[in-house]
């Protein structure tokens, strides 16, 4: 079982941030970095199957300036085997054009699978798997919660707005890993020592064009304290009033 | 009463930015254990502190993660760290309690360290994978009842015969004494008035004649294991004792290594009350303002903030030293000094500011105030080592 985890470095949501003077990025005064949530349980679904196999090899791609590199040790440190480092300046907010790099590092490759989080958790788009995929020529499987292989086939099951559907596949495909799959293992010591000694290789991203751009970024509009209009039945008129011709929802 | 934390997930306190100073596994490390405190400690620690028992279900995966003797060699099952990283293990382990960070203190730095600088070879294979995996669990008997400060006095005697050793005496305030499989000793093995006489000795615990019993009533480490032990006639083979150890030089080595380990723990401690006093003040109205907004409240952050600063520097360089093999036991007591006393500062002043809230077990801050008021006495008291870094700088010894 050979297998590719594509991973991306993002900003560790638990930190306060705030929007740069350009207005269009995050400052970067005391921001840090961290794996991608859905990434790591991606690379976790990944050293699970080789553990499972009895054998094969993990190999984590990620693209980006050299600072993503230190990411890459985090998942190499989790168990993956190997890195792939496609060095960018910058990571585009065009998902085909990081989708056009992947797939032209990945297209030879031999992977069995090619894993994805569901989406990064900074841009939430959730769309450099599928492309990936396209561009391989590989099915897909978005979202997944549940995933058995075997005998060359995959099963995976996706929870959908109140009903969860199960797809089958022929290997290899592009999957995408939701939460509740599996939760991430933590790096052990020996494995963040073992990690310094693990290959990562470091070529030059072939982006494809980007065609779009961030304009404008802005913080959603602080939250204003709660309203008491009364209490009891009483106070359901105005209640209803006020959720029509003020709030707009009903 | 629940116990268990709700508090947001701990992002360390790094003002000045620290993190540039620390190389790329030592950050690892340090994020490894932070969230391991968060998943795993944090949600008993209150519990287990209540109810006055350590929580033993904790240490198959301390073991697994690679805690316990982490800056020993890989040969021996440890994980070969340098002495940041591991100093940044006991500042996470003590962001969540310091009777935590002391059962991971006393398993490397006094149980298996000895067994590592001291022991035969056949020693070293034996006991320090068993103790780097948690299969054994270790404690470490140097202070007795009358003899704390001044160890050299001790009256435990270890009598040579024939075939063996005869260990007689009685230890106490022995973290990890009543869960320990395996004990080191320190016993004088000739004159009572005699310090370089005395050897360390590995002493499994189910050997006859040896006993150790709880000491109740702790208002203090609450979730730590803290024991007497008796020695009475407990015979040994004569492979129990540590060949390379001799006089009181050998377990005060221990000591500095242990110590070394407190000083990085004081500032997660510190760290640990500043997070909650800063989220509490943020989030508490008072006078229709959070408490943040007053001029006293940001005193008292500011304070504490600039503190756990100079501390994380000061204590960095230690462990720069302590890499390259120059740092002084001197160095380690004015460390050891300084971020205690800062910590049990920032503890006071963080339960002050929680308010009636502070005095909760919810919140960390007085289940740290209350700890730290025994790793200001232990491992050499706050004044002890005034005592040593004074004499280091007058030549003159006052003790």
């Amino acid at each position: 079982m050979k297998i590719a985890v594509c991973i991306k470095r993002v900003p560790d949501t638990e930190l306060r941030f705030s929007i740069g003077s350009d207005g269009k990025s995050l400052d970067q005064a005391g921001l840090k970095y961290d794996l991608s949530d859905f990434d790591g349980y991606a690379v976790e679904v990944a050293l699970r199957l080789v553990e499972q196999a009895g054998g094969g090899e993990v190999a984590v791609v990620c693209l980006g300036p050299d600072a993503v590199q230190e990411t890459m040790r985090k998942a190499i440190s989790m168990g993956a085997d190997r890195g792939i480092h496609l060095r960018a300046d910058t990571i585009p907010f065009d998902g085909l054009s990081v989708a056009h790099a992947l797939a032209a590092e990945l297209k030879d490759g031999g992977y069995d699978l090619v894993l994805f989080g569901r989406m990064a958790t900074d841009s939430a788009a959730g769309v450099v798997g599928p492309m990936t995929a396209q561009l391989l020529g590989l099915p897909c499987v978005t979202a997944i919660s549940h995933l058995d292989i075997a005998d060359g086939r995959g099963t995976a099951r996706r929870e959908l707005e109140g009903v969860a559907e199960v797809t089958t596949f022929p290997l290899p495909a592009v999957l995408t890993i939701d939460e509740g799959i599996a939760r991430a293992r933590l790096p052990s010591l020996k494995g963040i020592m073992a990690a310094k000694k693990k290959p990562i290789e470091t070529r030059e991203a072939h982006l494809g064009e980007v065609r779009l751009t961030v304009e404008s970024m802005a913080l959603p509009p602080e939250r204003t304290g709660g309203r008491i209009i009364g209490e009891g039945p009483d106070a359901v008129p105005e209640l209803i009033r006020l959720l029509q011709t003020e709030a707009k929802v009903l | 009463m629940a116990t268990g934390t709700v508090a947001p997930q701990f992002t360390g306190v790094d003002f000045l930015d620290f993190d540039s100073l620390l190389g790329e596994e030592e950050r690892a490390v340090r994020d490894t254990v932070r969230a391991w405190v968060d998943e795993h400690l944090m949600p008993v620690i209150g519990q287990a502190y209540i109810d006055g028992k350590f929580p033993r279900q904790l240490i198959p995966g301390m073991a697994e993660l690679g805690l316990l003797g982490a800056n020993l060699p890989e040969e021996y099952g440890c994980a070969g760290l340098n002495n940041v990283a591991y100093g940044l293990i006991m500042q996470e382990l003590e962001r969540g309690d310091s009777g935590i960070r002391s059962f991971a203190s006393v398993q490397g730095a006094l149980v298996m360290y000895p067994i590592y600088a001291f022991g035969s070879d056949e020693q070293k294979q034996k006991w320090l994978p068993l103790l780097a995996s948690g299969q054994e669990i270790g404690c470490f008997g140097l202070t007795e009842p009358d003899f704390g400060s001044n160890p050299g006095g001790m009256i435990t005697t270890a009598r040579e015969t024939a075939d063996g050793w005869v260990l007689n005496g009685t230890k106490m305030w022995i973290t990890n004494g009543s869960q320990a499989t395996v004990s080191i000793i320190w016993a004088k093995t000739g004159d009572i008035a005699e310090t370089k006489s005395i050897r360390g000795f590995i002493v499994p615990t189910d050997t006859k004649g040896y006993s150790a019993r709880d000491q109740k009533g702790k208002l203090s480490l609450r979730a730590s294991d803290t024991s007497e032990i008796h020695l009475q006639d407990v015979h040994l083979p004569k492979d129990a004792v540590l060949p390379r150890s001799g006089g009181i030089k050998s377990p005060l080595m221990c000591l500095t290594q242990a110590r070394y380990g407190i000083a990085w723990g004081a500032i997660g401690a510190a760290m640990a009350c500043y997070d909650e006093a800063l989220r509490y003040a943020g989030n508490r109205v008072m006078f229709d303002r959070p408490i943040a907004q007053t001029q006293i409240q940001q005193v008292r952050l500011v304070d504490m903030l600039t503190e756990i600063t100079k501390a994380q520097f000061m204590t960095l360089q230690l462990g720069r030293l302590k890499d390259a093999g120059t740092m002084t036991p001197e160095q380690v007591s004015i460390c050891k000094r300084n971020n205690v006393d800062m910590a049990t500062d920032c503890a006071r002043e963080a339960r002050r500011l929680l308010g009636a809230n502070g005095i909760l077990i919810e919140y960390h801050s007085m289940r740290h105030m209350a700890n730290l008021e025994s790793v200001y006495t232990y491992e050499g008291t706050h004044d002890m080592h005034s005592l040593i870094v004074g004499q280091a700088i007058t030549g003159l010894a006052a003790f």
